[in-house]
């Protein structure tokens, strides 16, 4: 029958591995001397995606709204199996909010056309936040169905999922389209293949593409543009324009929400009773407890 | 209307028919951001025969809750619940809006603000009214979104100041739950449901939920271990000090993550806040998510090899040792006493 999904994925700093460069002096964060990894449920979301793919036949774009450098993540979704890598990358999108990167990819996807599923991890490391992908349902008026623990079950017109809710799950059916994120438990993403990955190193955005004519004079971006989409190695690659975006619901002016202040986390410290590491010690602390009625 | 509408909101979830703690906890600290306001705190409640559900809210200070009412609305769906609550969002414009940052919540609560472009902050771990400068421009009493960003290395403040409404989720048992001595005399407004097709387009087949056996927030002693403890096996070092002092056992993300402690059991930002009179940390470094749910406790004991992690920073009582030697002896030394 043929099922199309549409995987929404994305770059993000390694937040678990922040080293002492990576802290500012002022306590913020510099996201440059951060290692930027593919965020793990947006990778088990595609690979959902592909396994329905495997089953049902159909296909799987891959789209990913960040800076140019997140083509790295594309081009690892191609050597998972997406057919399509699709890199939505504008100035005017930076400092988005949630609300602004579900516009952007919501519009992204409106142009994509016709899909059967869209699927997204629950969450990003670096935000935690969980809204992008119930903002891009809301906004492509179609129903989602988040914390999605397994697929149990797809057809023609509908699927079946277990999801996660508070204290226990719950098994749904919803009518495609559909919204689904994902957690990191529901599938086992698999390995790259090393045919896909030969095949598939030099794709390429329009911006690395346009690093190769940078002082080449020989190269015009659109021929070599042509010549990567015949090989099948050319990163589609769109703009606020090429979207047609309202430039007002973009980046930093179509995020409601603001940081007003920063602070790093500063520990008070040095306040605390030290105990020796031995017996006495121990002793002393369960005679204080004892004492303040804690233990006992 | 003239002057702007500045009532503070919260979304009452109900499971079953039972309120989740919850909303009751934002609904004590929706009281004070609205005294600070000088406006009312409002709940909304969508279920089914919820009414005796919608009166518990006025011993929280609720002076008027919304309650939609109907069999189609006994159980949470995203479809038919946003569709509502975006209604009566932009009927009513309420100038704060909070929600749980349960699945429920961060499920609803996106869709919600997605659909009227408000500003949404998840998992804040404090709210505040202030007045703000922003770009050299005044703001007066916007709510401020405090939350842990960036894996924790900094904290936030966020504000929404240009839109009309301020949403937050806020995570189970980050504000105190504190009923009033005598109830309010709040009124119920009714507010009707009309089924739409749309709702169809997704079924509830199965539900299955269990009350949640581990009672963690109500746990007088807490014995927490961490990825330092190393493995499973030495994990059970945990188990032992817990049972002789007669504590809960808890764990850090990491510990959970490593497959020490089942989830249920963690404590910190995207686990469960607790205050118990002791709380005893052991192998945990202390990174501000897991001090986000533990810091309130009476009285803490840190016991770690490395002096400089930041769990000594909340610590009351700090041994700067291997647990898997200090537990051993700990256990033996209580014992001892005891006899």
């Amino acid at each position: 029958m043929g099922l199309h999904s549409i995987v929404m994925v994305k770059q993000v700093p390694d937040t678990a591995n922040i080293s002492g460069q990576v802290m500012k002096e002022d306590g913020t964060v510099n996201r440059a001397k951060l290692p930027a990894i593919f965020n793990h449920e947006d990778r088990v979301a595609l690979e959902l995606a592909l396994q329905i793919k495997d089953s049902y036949g159909g296909s799987v774009s891959v789209i990913t709204m960040g800076p140019p450098r997140a083509s790295d993540v594309l081009r690892e979704c191609l050597f998972m199996g997406a057919d399509e890598a699709i890199l939505i990358s504008d100035r005017k999108f930076a400092g988005a909010d949630t609300l602004a990167t579900s516009y952007v990819l919501s519009e992204a996807i409106k142009k994509i056309g016709k899909y059967d599923f869209v699927f997204a991890g629950r969450q990003a490391i670096d935000g935690d936040t969980a809204q992008v992908g119930p903002q891009t349902a809301e906004k492509l008026n179609i129903p989602q169905i988040t914390y999605v623990e397994e697929v149990l079950e797809v057809s023609n017109s509908k699927v079946k999922v277990k999801r996660k809710i508070d204290g226990g799950f719950e098994i749904l059916e919803a009518t495609l389209p559909v919204l689904l994120t994902v957690l990191k438990d529901a599938a086992f993403p698999r390995p790259y293949k090393a045919k896909r990955i030969m095949a598939y190193k030099n794709a390429k955005t329009l911006m690395e593409l346009e690093k190769l004519t940078e002082g080449n004079s020989l190269l015009y971006i659109d021929q070599l543009k042509d010549e990567y989409q015949t090989k099948k190695l050319y990163i589609q690659t769109l703009t606020m324009d090429d979207l047609k975006l309202d430039e007002e619901r973009c980046g930093v002016h179509g995020s409601p929400t603001k940081v007003h202040k920063i602070e790093s986390v500063v520990l008070a410290g040095g306040n605390h009773e030290m105990i020796e590491p031995n017996k006495n010690g121990v002793s002393y602390l369960i005679d204080k407890l004892m004492e303040d009625h804690i233990l006992g | 209307m003239g002057t702007m509408n500045k009532d503070v909101w919260v979304f009452i979830e109900q499971r079953n028919g039972k309120p989740a703690d919850v909303s009751f906890e934002l609904l004590s600290k929706g009281r004070k951001l609205a005294e600070n306001l000088k406006s009312n705190l409002k709940a909304v409640v969508i279920g089914s025969k919820v009414k005796s559900l919608a009166e518990e809210t006025f011993k929280f200070g609720s002076t008027e809750t919304f309650v939609v009412d109907h069999p189609e609305l006994e159980h949470f769906r995203t479809l038919p619940y946003s569709r509502i609550l975006t209604e009566l969002v932009e009927n009513y414009k309420p100038r704060v809006l909070l929600f749980g940052a349960t699945v429920i919540g961060r499920d609803l609560a996106p869709r919600v603000a997605s659909h009227t472009k408000s500003g949404l902050t998840a998992d804040c771990t404090d709210l505040q009214i202030s007045t703000v400068k922003y770009l050299k421009k005044d703001y007066e009493d916007l709510l401020l979104q405090i939350r842990p960003a960036f894996g924790g290395n900094i904290i936030a403040t966020i504000i929404t100041p240009d839109v009309e409404i301020q949403m937050a989720t806020v995570r189970e048992g980050v504000m105190r739950l504190e009923p009033l001595p005598i109830p309010v005399n709040g009124k119920i407004t009714n507010i009707p449901y009309a089924p739409n097709d749309v709702d169809e387009l997704i079924k509830i087949i199965e539900q299955h939920r269990q009350e949640n056996k581990v009672n963690l927030k109500g746990a007088p002693i807490i014995v927490s271990g961490g990825y330092g403890m190393g493995t499973k096996e030495n994990f059970k070092l945990i188990h032992e000090l817990a049972s002789t002092i007669g504590g809960e056992v808890a764990g850090s993300r990491a510990a959970v993550d490593a497959g020490f402690v089942s989830v249920d059991r963690q404590v910190g930002q995207t686990g469960v806040t607790v205050r118990p009179k002791l709380y005893i940390a052991c192998g945990i470094s202390g990174a501000i998510q897991h001090r986000a749910g533990m810091k309130e406790s009476n009285k803490i004991i840190a016991i770690n090899t490395d002096p400089d992690a930041p769990i000594f920073g909340v610590a009351h009582y700090g041994i700067v040792g291997d647990a898997m030697q200090i537990i051993p002896m700990f256990v033996n030394v209580f014992k001892q006493k005891l006899r």
